[in-house]
């Protein structure tokens, strides 16, 4: 960061539940320290106070899902040095993306009294379809501690430290006994990005796959030990097709498993 | 029934719930005791207060990528296979912090991690002694030591159970580290159906044992004994010939088998975190979000974290392939050269939790099979 000022940092909310900028907001011990190391510039959910940019940070949530959403991302990125996605929506367009495999119109219709008023992109889009990102901070909702990370980091001027191995590291720090092994629970963790401290194991169930896939995922390979585990492969591919569904290591899975 | 001091080399009969008296001597002298109870659907290792902590009557049936707990109802407590947890995660902690430093007006003040845990280590089987015997050459016998590896390996009492369960994922015959245990612990216990014989396998031994009642062994248990390590023996689930094994993996880095295995393999590091000889670890530094104070934390790692052969310009092992081939040909090759043995114990830890079951005896068997 530049010194002589405060960094500023703005957050903006596009297609979402809005529970990744609350994570910012649960930062309780810490937010009076991020409160004093940053401006708040723009944070409509905690605050009537909302300046205009530039900003030295912009934190993102949500998805892309209008033409209004594109000009204003690309209006947010005009303004921002660093800009960061936060969140399974803005990485990967979120669980609304399940649309993208459907025709949106039928939806409308079904859904709505007077579909006329619907105005939709075809497709729940990530951030990074529309402009560059400089970070992107997985999870559904993304993690406290790593949002910390990242903002200590961004400060400090050193890279983010976020994992790029699977759950079972976590698990396996904690002491967790592997779910599927003992218990024969249908885990994503394995092709899973960690993040969560390995939270559902820990509570005796399978992973969700919230932080969606790690690097060199083998979603293949997993889903098929699903089916040995009594899946059928309809199952198989709602598992891959949930909040991360539409990464492409996740995607082409639940592509894969929907066909067989 | 006497309760003296038993010497070294003696073997000795006490009653089952003198086991108790024992423990309560450990307890005594400042040991925290930790060893096998039921968590979890599994038998792992934790810290226990008494004997009934232990998994009385409980066993468990394993096979590639599948363990279940299992009630056995026989009243034995050492009748069960090992399980997710190895001694490696009180030797080396999964995550251990290893200094602090504090901003202090214009200088750091740092601080060291001081912890000095004392455990006894209750059910240490042959293939696990040899894990931590493979561990100190790592740690205490190179060029350098770890201290935190090291006060706690000087500090622990270990009672170790020769070892009458052996499992479907087992081949500790055929790496020569059990079922029977050889050296390396404080007392030995064979579980028979009255009573544990024990070997006093130390001075410190024995004088644990200073309030117990016990006798000495007659031929009846001596030969009770050796016929259940003959019979365990017998019972391995698991084999791998290891004669010039070193020479054929490397000799083999091109085998269509590493494609093979790549297609099936996680890259989840499940095998080398479980694996009681596996080392690898990465450190952190944790600040704080003025920098003012940080953490040096050091944490398991593995061959199989992406991170892991990250450098300058990419990544070393791109994909599973690589990295599976890395791992397999470290544990059951190049290993040796580094440390004058094979990295394997054949505990089957890295068959049984491997989520899709792949076999590491299996897979060397195929390369040697094949061999181009």
């Amino acid at each position: 960061m530049s010194p002589g000022h405060k960094p500023r940092l703005a957050v903006f909310k596009f297609a979402s539940c809005d529970g990744c900028q609350l994570s910012l907001l649960d930062c309780e011990d810490e937010l009076l320290a991020i409160a004093g190391a940053v401006e708040i510039a723009y944070f409509a959910e905690a605050s009537r106070r909302m300046l205009e940019g530039p900003y030295d940070v912009t934190l993102v949530e949500g998805s892309v899902t209008t033409d209004e959403e594109i000009e204003k991302i690309k209006e947010a990125r005009r303004e921002s040095r660093f800009l960061v996605s936060i969140g399974a929506c803005a990485i990967s367009g979120g669980i609304q993306a399940l649309r993208n495999w459907t025709d949106v119109n039928e939806y409308i219709h079904t859904v709505y009294a007077t579909p006329k008023y619907i105005d939709t992109l075809a497709k729940s889009h990530p951030i990074s379809d529309y402009v560059p990102v400089d970070f992107e901070l997985r999870g559904c909702p993304i993690s406290k501690s790593q949002l910390l990370e990242l903002v200590t980091s961004l400060l400090i001027g050193r890279k983010p430290r976020v994992p790029e191995y699977s759950v079972c590291m976590e698990c396996k720090w904690r002491g967790t006994v592997c779910v599927m092994v003992a218990q024969g629970i249908p885990c994503l963790g394995p092709a899973t990005q960690a993040g969560c401290n390995a939270l559902c194991p820990a509570y005796n169930r399978g992973c969700y796959g919230c932080f969606g896939p790690v690097e060199t995922p083998n979603p293949l390979s997993l889903g098929e030990h699903f089916v040995e585990l009594g899946q059928s492969r309809a199952e198989v591919s709602r598992a891959f097709r949930s909040f991360n569904g539409y990464l492409p290591a996740f995607r082409e899975a639940s592509e894969q498993f929907e066909d067989s | 029934m006497t309760n003296s001091i038993p010497m070294p080399g003696k073997h000795i009969v006490i009653a089952k719930d003198a086991l108790q008296t024992l423990f309560s001597t450990l307890q005594a002298a400042n040991y925290t005791l930790v060893g096998p109870t039921v968590r979890e659907e599994a038998i792992v290792y934790e810290e226990i207060g008494q004997m009934d902590d232990l998994p009385v009557g409980w066993t468990d049936e394993q096979g590639p990528g599948t363990y279940r707990l299992e009630e056995a109802g026989d009243g034995r407590y050492f009748n069960y296979v090992v399980g997710p947890h190895s001694w490696k995660k009180f030797l080396y902690p999964p995550k251990l912090t290893l200094f602090s430093a504090q901003q202090n007006g214009d200088g750091v003040e740092f601080t060291a991690n001081k912890e000095s845990p004392q455990y006894a280590f209750i059910g240490v089987r042959g293939c696990e002694l040899a894990a931590i015997a493979i561990q100190d050459r790592i740690f205490l016998e190179g060029q350098v030591t770890d201290p935190h590896y090291k006060k706690r390996r000087e500090r622990a009492f270990i009672l170790a159970v020769n070892c009458t369960q052996p499992g479907e994922t087992c081949f500790c015959v055929s790496m020569q580290t059990g079922p029977k245990v050889k050296n390396g612990f404080d007392l030995s216990l064979t579980e028979l159906d009255e009573s544990f014989l024990l070997e006093i396998g130390s001075e410190l031994g024995g004088e644990m044992l200073a309030d117990c009642d016990w006798r000495p062994a007659g031929s009846y248990e001596l030969n009770q004994s050796r016929q259940l390590m003959l019979d365990a023996e017998m019972r391995m689930g698991r084999s791998l010939d290891t004669a010039d094994l070193p020479e054929i993996l490397l000799d083999n880095l091109d085998h269509p088998r590493w494609d093979e295995v790549a297609e099936r393999c996680l890259s989840c590091m499940n095998c080398t975190l479980v694996c009681p000889t596996c080392f690898c670890s990465d450190v952190q530094d944790v600040s704080d979000l003025t920098g003012g104070k940080t953490e040096r934390v050091r944490v398991w790692d593995s061959c199989f974290n992406p991170d892991f052969s990250h450098v300058h310009g990419g990544n070393l092992r791109p994909n599973i392939r690589a990295r599976y081939r890395q791992w397999l040909t470290h544990k059951l090759a190049s290993w040796e050269a580094q440390f004058g043995t094979l990295g394997c114990v054949g505990c089957g830890r890295c068959i049984t939790w491997c989520p899709v079951g792949i076999d590491l005896t299996e897979e060397a068997a195929a390369i040697r099979g094949g061999q181009s």
